[in-house]
């Protein structure tokens, strides 16, 4: 089979539109269709993947010349898996949110449409350019949706969380022009397309600032301390299937950025910030880890802890070190795995206890529900890192990776691994074993519901027993990208 | 006794260049003429009709004139006619006639006389189009008044709102002071060079005779930037702007915003690149500062303004400062990032503006930012427009408004004025607060607006008080609307025949960086 990305990237956008010009009630089967044909347009993908290959599937057309930005798309080990975790985790999000009736359905599926297409264009972009286009056109349908369908003081929690985001990425767009400015050789054509600009350079000093401006960028997205002002109010007003995606596949743009990017293209500026970084990666871990274990509100622990997870997964990259980056790209893939149906059981469990989020008003959900409760720890003990699961192997590299150049760090960050099973049991024990709370209904879980979690699940345990499906796909990308940061780092050493 | 007729030369004219300004100057008397008659129809059908084509006329004109990088020197060489002075009067005749069409049911056109307003109209676009063209400190002059003078009474034409009369008057005031301050700077320019056309001054400052430094020459810069500052409405001279753009017909503000600031930009470009551009490391920095200044106050002085239109204005005045920083770089690529993101401020603003127009006719929240309420659900065909109006603005992708900036950026960057590239990012990020508020106003039901409201004023019904049956009433008012979003949209993603037309226009000024 031929794959072109082109038509994993615009089926989305396409249903979305045609989903528009359909009867009210239509729209969301259009848009579901969509999300199903690209999920098995991407396992074809992945099936047909060479491992041993580089970039695969390129498209490469000019787009604008004038400003040397071409339509590059691309795939290789780094973003094969989160093309693929993109398209599943859209399925059964909007599965579910096709199933609760909300005003104006067509506006609001057209967004989820709108989202996947720029989700999937930010990962399959090979041209800086076009990478920022499809990273800032991502917000504009999250910035809808958690405006128009949210709950609770949504405006003010969206525009919060527009202005932080692409408050990063503006500055990262005037970061990659003046990259690929200065990088261009005297008498040149401009150009953004990554590859070239691996090849060309700029100095160590505009290095660091530029580096600067996309970590600002990418930490804000992840979201990393203390660029998180942001995560309580989104997370609380985001709607719950928006909110999966948003904490289990939004997230990962950013420190795909780092992989993608900054370290093969500017070495020396990432170089030069590595402290700093870890540092922040591992405050991350524990600030994360210890909020998640103090919150109240259930989707706020989740939201700390992708806090701690995506500090774990920064020190993985910026350790430099082959172990680390494979633990990072293989976390990457993991939290978003875990994300996904931890928030579509938790949408789950509040309706069964009247709409309220809050611990201290739930609890013993299990009595009447074994599937659902047995659904919830099996994802629970993914996202605590029990061994058996690829998660476990995950961080077990990062702290590898870490250990091998930063032990002091890789010490400290081991606790977020203990903090992590306290915080997660916490919430497990309190929303399903413990006195029901008053307005608590233990109901089994729907159909539909079940349909939308089990896939899921059943790819956590899959990936739990054999995780090197993802490890032999990623290895020789991963290795690549890591591999002049740490050239450089070494020379720096050596010095 | 024989009169000397053989004897006297008659100057040289080159009528195919000078065509396109003909037809705006012969289409106002004409049109002026024609409303004499009494006839309703003549009125309000005819000369709106006559006005339409003799804009249309110019802009085929200005296609048949059109020659890259050639220079036509006319009338002793009063005028240039070269591409950047053809593609920014086309912005004009375009914005002209989306004034005619936002125009059809104001109220302005029918108190102020239909002839008048529409010659009136013709007589400033006129005088925008000398004011591209000019290459000479006189015409200059003289094509900034032309185009002014009838602007101050086009603000004023809603005879009966206080509001529209103060407008004229303080854009009358305050205008006047622009002017003579650039008559100053215009002055000093000449005593310091001893040359009016553009050339000579340009070669003036190249021979050793006048030093790039010199003081005269120098205090000749600042005053004549300060009263080219006055036109575009850059910090510290905006502050006539929000009041201006607030008090006048509204198809007159959209006419105003886009219109005068293609003009001012285009002189600005032509004087400070072509006349002066020797001594650009004298002016580059202090007009980045007025850049800077610009950006900053345009886009706070916008975060609290509940007024559309004052809203609007303030923007415009931030969209300025962006558009200076191509000016200040002084390179080629600086001129093409200008007059690119002209015409995407035409598209973005035209479509923000009728919005604005065929809301304020119908509500009785006026231009108030809650007359936009709910917008989403009772009228999506002007609520996608705004939104992608206002999305544009703010700089987001798949909207010309971020290519835009993005060639802006890019141009600020390799002039070596990477800070100003931030800057511009900066102002974008302040902008959010004020464009998203907008937009979460039309699509997020029950949005809490914080200030108090503004007190409900009468309206009468347009068409009987239902929103279909408004949207109904005024079709054309929709139709800009939506077409020139579709605009942006289209050349957010496909912006190659945009930037063919600024390559083109980036060869009318030879000897940039």
């Amino acid at each position: 089979v031929t794959i072109h990305l082109s038509i994993i990237l615009f089926l989305p956008l396409a249903t979305g539109f045609i989903g528009a010009f359909l009867p009210r009630g239509l729209a969301r089967w259009a848009v579901l269709a969509g999300t199903v044909a690209v999920l098995a347009y991407a396992i074809l993908l992945l099936a047909d993947f060479d491992s041993g290959g580089g970039l695969q599937y390129v498209t490469d057309d000019e787009w604008i010349p004038e400003l040397g930005i071409r339509y590059q798309l691309g795939v290789d080990g780094l973003n094969l898996f989160m093309v693929v975790l993109t398209a599943l985790a859209w399925v059964p999000c909007t599965l579910v949110a096709a199933l609760r009736d909300r005003e104006r359905p067509k506006l609001f599926f057209f967004h989820m449409a709108l989202a996947e297409t720029a989700v999937l264009g930010a990962f399959m972009a090979q041209d800086l350019a076009l990478f920022i286009v499809f990273f800032d056109l991502m917000l504009v349908p999250f910035y809808f949706m958690i405006g128009g369908w949210g709950t609770g003081d949504r405006v003010r929690a969206t525009t919060k969380f527009v202005i932080y985001t692409l408050a990063g990425s503006l500055l990262m767009l005037a970061g990659a022009i003046a990259l690929g400015v200065l990088s261009t050789p005297e008498g040149g054509e401009i150009s953004f397309s990554l590859a070239e600009l691996q090849r060309r350079s700029v100095s160590e000093g505009t290095q660091q600032w530029i580096v600067l401006l996309f970590a600002l960028a990418f930490f804000v997205k992840a979201p990393l301390f203390p660029l998180h002002g942001w995560v309580p109010e989104t997370y609380r007003s985001t709607p719950i299937v928006t909110l999966a995606l948003l904490g289990g596949v939004l997230s990962k743009v950013g420190v795909y950025g780092f992989l993608r990017i900054v370290l093969p293209v500017m070495p020396e500026g990432a170089q030069h910030w590595q402290e700093l970084f870890v540092v922040m990666a591992v405050f991350s871990i524990l600030y994360g880890s210890v909020l998640a274990f103090s919150q109240d509100n259930v989707r706020l622990v989740v939201a700390y802890s992708s806090i701690a997870q995506l500090g774990f997964i920064v020190l993985g990259i910026f350790a430099f070190d082959d172990k680390g980056a494979q633990g990072a790209v293989l976390q990457m893939l993991n939290h978003g795995l875990v994300v996904v149906p931890l928030f579509l059981i938790i949408g789950v469990i509040v309706a069964r206890a009247g709409g309220s989020e809050s611990l201290s008003e739930l609890g013993g959900l299990a009595f009447r529900a074994p599937v659902l409760a047995t659904l919830f720890l099996i994802v629970a003990f993914a996202t605590l890192a029990m061994p058996g699961s690829a998660n476990f192997v995950g961080e077990l590299l990062v702290l590898f990776g870490s250990y091998e150049d930063k032990f002091v760090y890789g010490l400290v960050a081991s606790a977020g691994v203990v903090l992590a099973a306290v915080y997660t049991i916490r919430v497990f024990q309190r929303t399903m074993h413990n006195r029901p709370g008053a307005a608590v209904a233990s109901r089994e879980i729907g159909r539909i519901d079940l349909a939308a979690v089990v896939p899921l699940v059943a790819v956590i345990v899959a990936l739990g027993v054999y995780p090197n499906f993802v490890v032999d796909r990623t290895e020789r990308a991963t290795t690549a990208s890591i591999e002049e940061a740490r050239n450089v780092s070494q020379a720096v050493a050596s010095r | 006794m024989t009169l000397p007729f053989a004897e006297v030369q008659a100057p040289e004219i080159d009528y195919k260049a000078l065509s396109p300004l003909m037809a705006t100057v012969g289409g106002s008397i004409v049109v002026l003429m024609v409303a004499l008659l009494r006839s309703q129809f003549v009125r309000h059908t005819l000369v709106p009709v006559l006005t339409a084509v003799s804009l249309l006329t110019a802009i085929g004109l200005t296609i048949w004139v059109w020659e890259p990088g050639e220079q036509t020197a006319i009338l002793e060489g009063a005028l240039t006619v070269d591409t950047l002075a053809l593609g920014v009067s086309m912005l004009v005749y375009v914005a002209g006639l989306v004034c005619v069409v936002l125009s059809l049911r104001a109220l302005a056109a029918r108190e102020a006389g239909h002839g008048e307003y529409h010659a009136m109209l013709l007589g400033s676009i006129s005088g925008m189009v000398v004011l591209a063209a000019s290459s000479d400190l006189i015409t200059l002059f003289v094509g900034i008044e032309l185009l002014s003078i009838p602007l101050y009474v086009l603000c004023a034409t809603e005879l009966r709102r206080r509001t529209s009369l103060e407008a004229g008057l303080k854009y009358l005031v305050i205008g006047s002071v622009g002017s003579a301050t650039l008559l100053y700077g215009l002055a000093l320019i000449y005593g310091a060079t001893g040359a009016m056309q553009f050339d000579a001054i340009a070669d003036a400052i190249s021979s050793d005779a006048v030093g790039v430094g010199d003081p005269l020459l120098l205090t000749g810069i600042a005053l004549a930037a300060t009263g080219l500052a006055f036109k575009a409405s850059v910090a510290p001279f905006h502050q006539w702007t929000p009041d201006v753009y607030q008090g006048a017909p509204t198809p007159i503000t959209t006419f105003m915003a886009v219109a005068t600031k293609a003009a001012a930009f285009a002189v600005f470009l032509r004087l400070f690149e072509h006349a002066l551009g020797l001594s650009q490391l004298e002016w580059g920095p202090a007009l980045a500062a007025l850049a800077t200044a610009t950006i900053v106050i345009g886009n706070v002085g916008a975060i609290a303004q509940r007024s559309l239109k004052r809203l609007l204005a303030w923007s415009s005045v931030a969209q300025a400062g962006y558009l200076l920083a191509g000016v200040v770089v002084g390179s080629t690529l600086g001129l093409e990032a200008t007059v690119f993101y002209l015409a995407v401020y035409l598209l973005m603003n035209v479509a923000a503006f009728s919005v604005v127009i065929a809301r304020e006719r119908v509500s009785e929240r006026g231009d108030d930012l809650s007359a936009l309420e709910n917008l989403g659900q009772t009228q999506p065909w002007l609520a996608w427009p705004m939104t992608i109006a206002m999305l544009s603005l703010a700089g987001f992708p798949a909207t010309a408004g971020f290519i835009g900036k993005f060639y802006l950026i890019d141009a600020a960057v390799a002039g070596d004025y990477a800070w100003l590239g931030i800057v511009i990012v900066l102002g974008s990020v302040v902008s959010l607060a004020y464009y998203l508020r907008v937009v979460a106003v039309m699509w997020m039901g029950g949005y809490e607006v914080e200030l108090p409201t503004v007190p409900r004023r009468h309206v009468k019904p347009v068409a009987g008080w239902s929103p279909e049956a408004d949207a109904r009433a005024q079709p054309e008012v929709t139709a800009i609307a939506v077409l020139f979003a579709a605009a942006t949209i289209v050349f957010g993603i496909l912006p190659d025949p945009l930037f063919d037309a600024a390559r083109e226009i980036g060869t009318a000024l030879s000897g940039l960086r």
